[in-house]
Order: structure tokens, then C-alpha cells, then sequence
């Protein structure tokens, strides 16, 4: 049955890819969105198994992969309780958005290529987290880099795109670089890479040390931070982040599946399936409890000034997965693998909720010309305000009932109290974070649903209308002029349609996830005695940390909750009541302001370090090494020798420099045999 | 198969088809050439379903000898390596002549003559079992390669093959002198009995240095590397195969046959020179190849920087590193042919290299796009292409033995990605910006037929290399026996903490063995 569940996109994918143009869209769109719906029909019994506790870990072998000594990689498609949550994550959320993309992708002329690419995606995904070793992780991980590559790109007559995309593959080439010294450093220290072998041998290697690059650390450290290096770089963490906003180029239902879902979650993945191992290097997972945090409130802090709808929502997924880090960096991964299981619903579905108002608004991502869409497409207004009550926390504590992210963002915040040392940190990060993101939350509802209507200053409306008007009233010339000089606010003559029921079905099931995944499997994921049971031993679950994370005092569980409000009430106080407020915040703060709006200035930063370097470093290796240098005093130079010598042999020579060489090869052979014959 | 000479047949074939080529017309000079080259490939399937595998067997398998004169004989024979090189070789044969059938149109039986005496020579540098034998196919097979740059080629081919040339016979006259010195002292020619034979280790440094120079333009290595982008520009595009696809190969194979066997003190020694070389390969090479305005030099400094992996897996001294660096060699062989067979349909529809004047064929070529996305992504080495499974063995090799090699040359992965990509969405993606670039046709059924069983192999080579490392195992792992006691200790060595419970001390002895003597024992 996992066979089934992993291939069925493969095979739906080779044949949509393949027939393409041959095959037309609609046979493309079936068979694609076909087999990721049978894919999720077979996933859930998986996870329900594993819910009711009545399903073993195990291992379904395929064949050999690379073997070469004592290193053996096998195809293997592994099922545990990790496994099933990831498969319910990507299978729901994959389904639902290829059903999504017949509505948002209608007017596309490559649709085949689309869902192809989407299906590839998942089954990349699925090898991913069904891998019984490193060596398959790392497949699945660098398949979904292509899968994201090729989708950023899809449009790719757009340079932005293709720059995006570029720069999604190569950011995350470093990522993999460790992730390769990574796998190399575990083989050698265990002599094996399959999973639980190395899970099992981990504790014995705890306190040992090793050589790496010429100076002696400890071994389980430099191996742990060789592997983080990796998950950074798919996850976006702060440093190796900077692709993840530029991938926003892709379409939106990409954004949603693979840069908020599922793949960018890959690196908590790798961490929580690795975690024995993590726990024996404390100085691991201090790195890894810091860096969560940075990330969680570098993300935040740009988040709350962007204007472009998708960016809003793609620097709060890298925020969200900084909270996920240090969650597991404490120790508490039941909890990170709970957010990276709810915020894959509430996150797909703000994407998609996104996605349906760009939909409406031809296109424009611009929040600012958006305003007062409550009325105009409501269904998608009421799913996204869900989400957003997901993202932002919203329950009652104390009584503990509320939306998805109330229980998994919480569960880590206690968790990172209760653990205390960097926890401690983590812990007051993670609280201004929450407030952060509610106030961002909020803003981008505020700045779209309410408000008065500013479409008409947008340019993709004002296409929008002009096109109608062509084909409306070919001779009415002044409606050209007239759109040119429209009012700034106002609905323009603009009348957004609500979004077809191909995109709405997908967000409303998205939207029960977003309200109940929470509530429904808190005890499974966080229980201090539900842990136990159903994680089984598959991740290091600590009991006595949730037992802790419980019992914190009274003021940390209503921390959350605080800021939550506190957010809101600012979003609100700033985009609805009073309407200057972020001019005034702007004009008063113009260096904080502009420090975030540039996302920091990493971007600038690593054109200068890295990408301008590499060129010029490239052009002057060729032009003075291989030219200058090489060529001159090598081939060249030997050449001007040998001319200058032709000048005195010419009478008796041709002068052709391959006569001489002929010449000098039959006197070799001659001499070879002379020697041999001797 | 007993006692039946299929490697002189299969040298034969390509020789009666050349002889006749040279005397026909244009038109049955194509048809004799591709006749020929499919029975040497039929042969060369053959050869490789009769090949015993189990690595219980003779690690010489097929042999012939037929004394010519003194020490001297036309002694055949093949282990695993071989074979997989020859396989290469036969497969790659028939596409190149495909892949000229339109685009050589002068001269069209000489052509033809030239490819298949090349054939002939590249299976005699894998099968000889004679010094001597080798020297000859190794020398002798530059000389129709210098033909096809030199008549077939682009505008400045004259300086081309005067440069081809002039490099790699340079090294082979030192490596003629250290062959006769090596007879002279061992007493025989046969390749099987040298391998095994012990110089002394003082004078093995000079041997290996002699074959190195030889060797080192082969591959080729940085600083003598500056003859193949030219070489490349200037060659036909099946020449450019040929010479990415298996010419290349014969300076690992040299160095996996001769001078790692022959002379393993001098290679550990020396090995240091080699990762150094090597890590300036990687990053120099793959950083030019990023402002390169012509396809093929980009193609052609990438292959100087992929070859770089090779040398470093050979001289990781481990089962792993040597397995990767053959898994490279035909990865790369397959994978950069492909590549400059998709330059040579471009070329062949607007006649020039520059990458500027093409782009958006991803619309009017989606079939071509397609393929070359393919390539260019195995040529990245991406997991389920043969490329990946390559490089990752040979850096997993080469980090056993140094992680500082290692990590300089994994960087490699980073910058592939930067200038393959970049390249593709060069010549792929953006507007159609050139009217005549934007008016080509798509792939040919002809083309397709070149591009799409590469593609399949590649394919084969990523998701199952357990087919091709097979056959080579058994000799891959007694040359890592031969290698063993000189191999270099690894830089990582692991020592157990103070806090460990006295009872699992054993653990240290282990671990302390692992990385030095490799883990295959």
C-alpha cells in the first residue's frame, strides 16, 4: 500500500510530464489530481493506525541502491508514526491543491507541465520522509529542490522568476553541501547510514572526539551541525533564508504546498527523525535552539512591513519554522513535529486564501491597493480569518480549547520555558514573535478584508478594466485615457468575483484542519503520556519536559494569549481606526523602517560577499590564469621557441609543426622497439 | 565464450569498416560506419552478458596472446574496469556518427575512417595487456582525433589540434621512457604481472611522476587543462562527444591501471600534489566556467572540474573513492556527450556558440528543453542520475582520507548548480529575444534518437548502479588491497571520550582502524 501511495504521483507525474501537449490538459489534470486523491485516501487508515496504536513501525524493502564496500543504500520505503504524520500532511495538502490549481491555473496553456511537476513534487516528498536512510533523505531532499525549482520557474519567461528560481537551487545547494559532509561524517563514524542503526549507536559515541578540518571536536556536534546545515538551508533558516521570499515567484498554489506545507518543514523533519542523535551533543542543540530563534524573530520583524500579500505570508512561514528549530532544540520535538503539522494546514490554507484573492484582484499582490474584499468574496474572507485565528493562537487558556496553532505554538512556547537555559531565550523570543505575528496577521486581514476599497491606483486592475473596455467598446479611445488617470482610492468601476468552487472546497476542508487538528490530536502529539504512545520511540519524546511544560506558571500560559491580543489591537488600531498611524510610524522610524523593508540587508550582503566575487574571481582565473599565465608561458610560448627554431631547420623542413610531432612519434616507436627487441 | 577472440573482432569490425570507407561514397560511407559501429555495440553486450561477475573467477577475463616479436605480443584482456569502459566506448560510438550524419558533409569517408580507427584504438587502450600494446593505442589514438579538429573543424582549428596535440604528447615521452625502464627492470611487458610487481618505492616516484605527466594532460588536470576548452570549441560536435566521452577517461584509466597498481608508495606519497591540484581544479574551473560566454567552453571547463572529482576519489585509496571516481568517468561520459550533443542541434540550426544569441527555446524546442534540463540537471549531479551516484562516492571516499579535500570539493556541488543553471535559463528560459533563435524547429526524430537512450542509461546508471559497479567490484577491491598498506591515514581519526564506561574500550580500536584501512574488509 505505501508502494502505491509513494509511486502513484511518480507514475501520474511521468505520464503528464511525458504526454504533455500529446495528452491535453484536462487527461493531465485527472490523472494527476487522481492519483493524489487515491494517495491521501490510502494515507489516513496509515495515520489512524498509528493514532489508535494499533500499527507498528516498519520497513518495506525495494531493491539495492548504491553499494560499494561496506556502504549500502537500499531503497526502502519506511512507515512509522513520523512517517504517517508526514504522509497525512503531504498527501491532504498536495490533493487539495492540485484540486485548487484547476481553478487558479484555468487560464494557463502548459497545464500539463504544472501538475506534473506538482505530482513530481510530491512523490520527491514522499521518498523524502519514507526514507530508511540518509542516503534516501537526501534523494527525496534534493527532488523537491528540483520540484521547487522547476515551479518557481514555471513561468519562466518572467527573469524574476528564473532568478528566484536560480536562487532557490543554489541557496539550498549550500544547505546540502553540509548535508552531504553530513552523510559522509556518519558513515565513517558508524560505518553504516541507515537511520535507525545510527539511532541506536548514537549514545555510545556521546563525549568521543574527532578530526575535522584539521583541528579535533566532538565527534556527535561536528556531525549534528554538518546535518543542520542542510536542514537550514531547506528550511530557510536565518542565514540561508533568502531564497525562500524570492520564491514567491512560483504560483501561488507552489507557495502553498511546497514553500509553506511540507517541503520547506524537510529540515525539522530531518532534525526530529535524528533527534537520538541530537540529544547526545547538547552543544547541537543549542545551535539549533538559537538559530530557531533568530530566524523566528528576524522573519517576524520584516513580516510586518511588507506589502506584498504572498511575502507577508511567506516570512511568517519562515518565522513559524524558527519556533518549529527551537522547539526541537529544547528537546521538545513531539511539539515541533505538532506545529509542523498544523501550520501545514493553517499555512496552505492563508496561501490559498492568498491565492483566491490575488484570483479576484487580476492578479494584484499589492496589499495596499487592496481594502473592503469582506463583502466581495466572502467565503474566502471567512476561510482565511480562520486561518488566521490559527496562526495567531487564538484559545482560551487555562480551559485549553482553541484553534490549531493555540495548541502547538503554545505547547512549544511552555516547553521552551520549562526547559530553561536557552530555552529560557528561546522562550521570551518566541512570546515578542507571537506578538509580532499577530500583529502582521492581522494587518494583511485588515489591509485586504476591511477598509475602503483602493483598487483603482493598481495597475494589473487598470489592465484589468482596459481589457474589458477593448472588448467592450472598441471605439471608445477615452476610456484608455480615463483609466490613466484614475482616482487613487476607489473601487475604479472594478468588480472582484468570488474565486470558483474548485478553489473554495480546498480552502474550507483546509479551514476544518486549521479549527480542529489541534484540539483533536494535542494528547497524541504533546501528551506527556499520549507522547509515549504514539510516537513509540521514533523521536526522542521527552515526557517529563511536557509534564514540566504542563505545570508552567499561570503568567507563561497567559503570555501567549497576551501578545496574541495585544497584536491584534495594534493591527487594528493602526489599519482600521486610525489610518495614518503607519505613515507616522514610517516618517518617525525612517532607519528602523527601511532596515526591515530590505528584509536586513542579507540579500545586498551576499551579492557583495558571495555572487559579485564569483564572477569577478571567475573572469580573472580565465583572463590571467588560463590566458595570462598558462597559455603564454605554456603551449604558446613553446610555440614561439619552436618557430624561432624553424627559422634554421627551415630549408631541410616543411616547417609544420605536426610533421615534427609525427616524426617524433615514429622515432618513439622505434625506439620502443629497439628496446624491446634488444 | 571460451577461446573466442571477440575483443580482436571487436577491434577488427571498425577497422574493415574505416579500410571501406575509405573508398566509397559519402552516402554508404554513413551507412558502413553505423553498420559497424552497432555490431561492435552488439558485440560489446555481449562481451558484457558473457562477463563473469561473481568476482570468484579470473580477474582476466577474454584473454588473447599471440607473441609478435621479442617480449612484444598482441596480448589482450579485460577485468570489470575495462568493461565498463568499453561498454562506454560501443555505446557511445553509433550516436556519434548519428550525430554527424547532416552535419559532416566534406570529406564524408574520411570522416567516417577517422571515427572508427579511433574506435579501434580507444578498445585497444582498454583491452592491452602488453606495455607496449597500450603505449601505442594510447599515443596512436591522438592522431585521429587531431584529424577531426584539425579538417572537420570550427574556424581556428588549426591552433586547436597544434595545442591538442603539442599537450598530450609532451607527457608521453616521459611516460615511453618510464615504460622501457619498468621492462628493463621487471622483465616482462604484461600488464597483469607489472601490477602486482614491487619497485623499489625511490624510484617509483619518478615512474609515477613520469606517468603522471602523461596521465595529468589526459584527464586533464589543472594547470595543463587549457588544451580541452579549445580543443572542444573547435571540434565537431561528435568529435567534442568523443573527446568529453571517452578520450578523458583513458587518463583515470591510466591512472587506475598503472599508476595506482604499479607503483602505490610513490601514488601515496605523492597524493598530496594530487588532492591539491585537484581542489584548485574544482573551484578555478568551475568559477570560469560561470563567465563563459560559449557553450561549449562552459561544458568544457565543467568537465575539468568533474574529471578533478575523479582524481581525488582514485586517490582516496578506498574502495568507496575508486568506485566513485569509475562511477564519475562514466557518468561524465554519458552526461557531458549528451551535453555537447545538445549544443551541436542548437549549433547546427544558427551556427554559433554564443550563448547570448540564443534563449526562450524552451518555447519553440520544448522536446530540446526537456532533454537538456534533463542533462543538465544529472550533470549537477542530482540523486537518480549516474553523476550523483559518482560524486558521491568518490567525495565520501576522499573524506575518509581528508575532510579539508573533501570539503573543498563538495563545493563543487554548489557551483555546478550556479553555472549549469545559470546556462540553462541562458539558452531555455526568458523571451524569445533572437527572431532566428526563436524560428528553429524542435528536435528531429534523428536527434531524438541520439539524446533519448543517453538519457534512459544516465537514468539506469543514478536509480540502479548496482549494474555497473558489479562487474568492477572484484577489482576495484583487490586494488584497494594492493593499495592498503601505503594508503594514507584519514585526518579524523576518532578518539572515545574520558567519561565512557571502561567496558566498551574495545569500541576505540575499531573506530580508530576504520577510516585508514577504509571499511571494506
Amino acid at each position: 500500500m505505501i508502494q502505491l501511495i509513494v509511486l502513484l504521483p511518480l507514475l501520474a507525474a511521468a505520464i503528464a510530464g511525458l504526454g504533455n501537449k500529446a495528452l491535453g490538459k484536462l487527461p493531465a489534470k485527472i490523472l494527476t489530481t487522481g492519483a493524489l486523491f487515491i494517495s491521501c485516501a490510502l494515507s489516513w487508515p496509515i495515520f489512524i493506525s498509528f493514532l489508535t496504536g494499533s500499527a507498528e513501525a516498519h520497513v518495506t524493502p525495494l531493491f539495492t541502491w548504491i553499494q560499494s564496500g561496506s556502504f549500502d543504500a537500499q531503497w526502502a520505503l519506511r512507515v512509522d508514526a513520523m512517517t504517517a504524520v508526514m504522509l497525512v500532511v503531504i498527501t491532504s495538502v498536495s490533493s487539495l491543491v492540485h484540486l485548487y490549481s484547476w481553478g487558479y491555473m484555468d487560464e494557463e496553456p502548459d497545464q500539463p507541465r504544472f501538475f506534473a511537476y506538482l505530482s513530481l513534487f510530491t512523490f520527491a516528498m514522499l521518498m523524502l520522509v519514507t526514507a530508511n536512510n540518509l542516503l534516501q533523505m537526501f534523494f527525496g531532499w534534493e527532488g523537491v529542490g528540483l520540484a521547487s525549482y522547476l515551479l518557481i520557474g514555471f513561468w519562466f519567461r518572467k527573469p524574476s522568476a528564473n532568478a528566484a528560481a536560480i536562487k532557490a537551487f543554489v541557496v539550498n545547494r549550500v544547505g546540502d553541501l553540509g548535508f552531504m559532509m553530513g552523510i559522509f561524517g556518519t558513515y565513517l563514524v558508524f560505518n553504516t547510514i541507515s537511520i535507525p542503526e545510527i539511532l541506536e549507536m548514537a549514545p555510545s559515541m556521546a563525549g568521543s572526539t574527532i578530526g575535522f578540518l584539521g583541528h579535533r571536536f566532538d565527534t556527535m556536534t561536528v556531525l549534528c551541525l554538518l546535518l543542520f546545515v542542510g536542514a537550514m538551508g531547506k528550511s530557510a533558516q536565518l542565514g540561508l533564508h533568502t531564497w525562500l521570499p524570492d520564491a514567491m515567484e512560483g504560483p501561488t498554489p507552489v507557495s502553498a504546498l511546497i514553500h509553506a506545507a511540507t517541503m520547506v518543514t524537510a529540515g525539522v523533519f530531518m532534525v526530529c527523525r535524528l533527534s537520538p542523535m541530537f540529544e547526545t551533543s547538547q552543544t547541537a542543540l543549542t545551535v539549533v535552539t538559537y538559530v530557531g530563534a533568530a530566524t523566528c524573530l528576524f522573519a517576524a520583524t520584516v513580516g510586518t512591513v511588507q506589502t506584498d500579500i504572498k511575502r507577508v505570508i511567506a516570512y511568517s512561514t519562515c518565522s513559524q519554522l524558527g519556533y518549529m528549530f527551537f522547539a526541537a532544540g529544547v528537546g521538545a520535538y513531539g511539539a515541533a513535529m505538532f506545529h509542523l503539522f498544523t501550520h501545514a494546514f493553517f499555512k496552505a490554507l492563508l496561501f490559498l486564501g492568498a491565492g483566491s484573492v490575488i484570483h479576484a484582484m487580476h492578479h494584484e499582490q499589492d496589499m495596499r491597493y487592496y481594502g473592503a474584499l469582506r463583502k466581495e468574496i466572502p467565503i474566502t474572507f471567512w476561510t482565511m480569518t480562520l486561518g488566521t485565528l490559527a496562526i495567531t493562537g487564538v484559545g482560551l487558556p487555562l480551559i485549553g480549547v482553541g484553534f490549531a496553532g493555540f495548541y502547538s505554538k503554545d505547547g512549544i512556547l511552555e516547553a521552551a520555558y520549562a526547559a530553561g537555559g536557552a530555552g529560557t531565550g528561546a522562550f521570551l523570543v518566541g512570546i515578542f514573535a507571537a506578538l509580532l505575528t499577530s500583529f502582521y496577521s492581522w494587518r494583511l486581514v485588515f489591509l485586504t478584508f476591511f477598509g475602503k476599497a483602493r483598487w483603482a491606483a493598481s495597475e494589473h486592475i487598470q489592465h484589468a478594466l482596459h481589457d474589458a473596455h477593448g472588448h467592450d467598446d472598441h471605439h471608445d479611445d477615452h476610456a484608455h485615457d480615463d483609466n490613466h488617470h484614475a482616482p487613487a482610492t476607489g473601487t475604479g468601476g472594478y468588480h472582484p468575483h468570488e474565486s470558483p468552487w474548485v478553489m473554495l472546497v480546498p480552502l474550507i476542508v483546509l479551514s476544518l484542519g486549521a479549527v480542529f487538528a489541534g484540539f483533536l490530536f494535542h494528547d497524541q502529539f504533546i501528551g506527556a503520556e499520549g507522547g509515549i504512545e504514539f510516537w513509540k520511540g521514533v523521536l526522542s519524546f521527552d515526557s517529563h519536559l511536557m509534564h514540566a511544560a504542563h505545570e508552567v506558571p499561570t503568567w507563561v500560559k497567559f503570555a501567549p494569549f497576551t501578545v496574541m491580543l495585544t497584536g491584534l489591537l495594534i493591527a487594528w488600531l493602526a489599519y482600521i481606526k486610525n489610518t495614518d498611524w503607519p505613515q507616522r510610524f514610517v516618517a518617525t522610524f525612517t532607519g528602523l523602517y527601511t532596515f526591515l523593508l530590505n528584509k536586513w540587508y542579507f540579500d545586498e550582503l551576499y551579492n557583495v560577499l558571495f555572487v559579485k566575487p564569483a564572477f569577478a574571481i571567475g573572469r580573472f582565473f580565465w583572463k590571467f590564469g588560463d590566458v595570462g599565465f598558462i597559455d603564454r608561458f605554456g603551449p604558446n610560448g613553446l610555440a614561439a621557441l619552436v618557430v624561432q627554431g624553424n627559422k634554421v631547420t627551415r630549408r631541410l623542413q616543411s616547417g609544420y609543426l605536426y610533421t615534427y610531432a609525427l616524426v617524433m612519434l615514429i622515432g618513439l616507436a622505434a625506439a620502443a622497439t629497439w628496446a624491446m627487441t634488444r | 565464450m571460451d577461446g573466442f577472440p571477440i575483443l580482436s573482432l571487436m577491434m577488427a569490425v571498425p577497422m574493415a569498416g574505416a579500410i571501406a570507407c575509405l573508398f566509397v561514397g559519402a552516402n554508404s560511407a554513413r551507412w558502413i560506419a553505423l553498420i559497424a559501429t552497432l555490431v561492435d555495440f552488439v558485440l560489446g553486450m555481449a562481451l558484457w552478458a558473457n562477463f563473469d561477475q561473481s568476482g570468484g573467477g579470473a580477474q582476466w577475463q577474454f584473454q588473447e596472446y599471440a607473441p609478435i616479436f621479442g617480449k612484444f605480443a598482441w596480448a589482450l584482456g579485460i577485468d570489470g574496469i575495462a568493461l565498463m569502459l568499453i561498454a562506454l566506448t560501443v555505446f557511445l560510438m553509433p550516436i556519434c556518427i548519428g550525430a554527424s550524419w547532416n552535419a559532416i558533409n566534406k570529406r564524408v569517408g574520411e570522416y567516417m575512417a577517422a571515427f572508427l580507427f579511433m574506435e579501434v584504438l580507444m578498445i585497444g587502450v582498454f583491452t592491452a595487456q602488453d606495455l607496449y600494446l597500450f603505449y601505442i593505442m594510447f599515443e596512436a589514438g591522438l592522431i585521429p582525433m587531431y584529424l577531426i579538429i584539425g579538417i572537420w573543424g570550427g574556424a581556428d582549428r588549426i591552433y586547436a589540434s597544434y595545442k591538442f596535440f603539442l599537450y598530450t604528447l609532451f607527457g608521453s615521452v616521459l611516460m615511453l621512457i618510464a615504460m622501457m625502464w619498468m621492462v628493463h627492470e621487471a622483465g616482462t611487458t604484461e600488464i597483469p604481472v607489472l601490477m602486482a610487481y614491487n619497485f623499489d618505492p625511490h624510484v617509483q616516484t619518478w615512474l609515477f611522476l613520469a606517468f603522471f605527466a602523461s596521465f595529468a594532460v589526459k584527464m586533464p588536470m589543472w594547470p595543463v587543462h587549457t588544451w580541452l576548452p579549445d580543443a572542444h570549441v573547435q571540434a565537431p560536435t561528435a568529435g567534442s562527444v568523443i573527446l568529453a566521452g571517452v578520450l578523458l577517461k583513458m587518463g583515470g584509466y591510466g591512472f587506475i591501471r598503472f599508476s595506482l597498481p604499479m607503483f602505490p608508495e610513490a601514488s601515496a606519497q605523492l597524493a598530496p600534489l594530487v588532492w591539491g591540484l585537484s581542489m584548485v581544479a574544482v573551484v578555478y574551473t568551475s568559477l570560469v566556467a560561470l563567465v563563459q560566454s560559449d557553450m561549449k567552453k562552459l561544458i568544457a571547463y565543467s568537465s575539468v572540474a568533474h574529471m578533478a572529482i575523479v582524481t581525488v576519489g582514485l586517490f582516496a585509496f578506498n574502495q568507496a573513492g575508486i568506485e566513485g571516481a569509475m562511477m564519475v568517468m562514466l557518468g561524465h561520459g554519458l552526461v557531458a556527450g549528451a551535453l555537447f550533443l545538445c549544443v551541436g542541434v542548437i549549433y547546427d540550426r544558427l551556427h554559433t556558440r554564443e550563448i547570448a544569441r540564443y534563449g526562450g527555446l524552451s518555447i519553440n524546442m520544448p522536446r530540446y528543453a526537456v532533454l537538456f534540463l534533463f542533462f543538465t540537471m544529472a550533470s549537477v549531479g542530482l540523486p537518480g542520475t549516474s553523476n550523483f551516484v559518482g560524486e558521491f562516492l568518490a567525495l565520501m571516499g576522499i573524506y575518509q582520507a581528508s575532510t579539508w579535500v573533501a570539503l573543498v570539493c563538495t563545493t563543487g556541488i554548489i557551483l555546478g548548480a550556479a553555472y549549469m543553471l545559470y546556462l540553462y535559463r541562458r539558452i531555455c528560459y526568458g523571451e524569445q529575444v533572437n527572431a532566428d533563435a526563436a524560428a528553429m524547429p524542435d528536435l528531429s526524430g534523428r536527434e531524438i534518437w541520439l539524446l533519448a537512450p543517453i538519457a534512459a542509461v544516465v537514468l539506469w546508471m543514478g536509480v540502479y548502479p548496482e549494474s555497473f559497479l558489479k562487474p568492477m567490484r572484484p577489482d576495484i577491491r583487490a586494488l584497494e588491497a594492493r593499495l592498503a598498506p601505503a594508503a594514507p591515514a584519514g585526518d579524523s581519526k576518532i578518539k572515545m571520550g574520558a567519561p565512557k564506561p571502561a567496558g566498551e574500550a574495545h569500541e576505540e580500536v575499531h573506530h580508530e582502524e576504520a577510516p585508514a584501512h577504509g571499511e571494506a574488509h
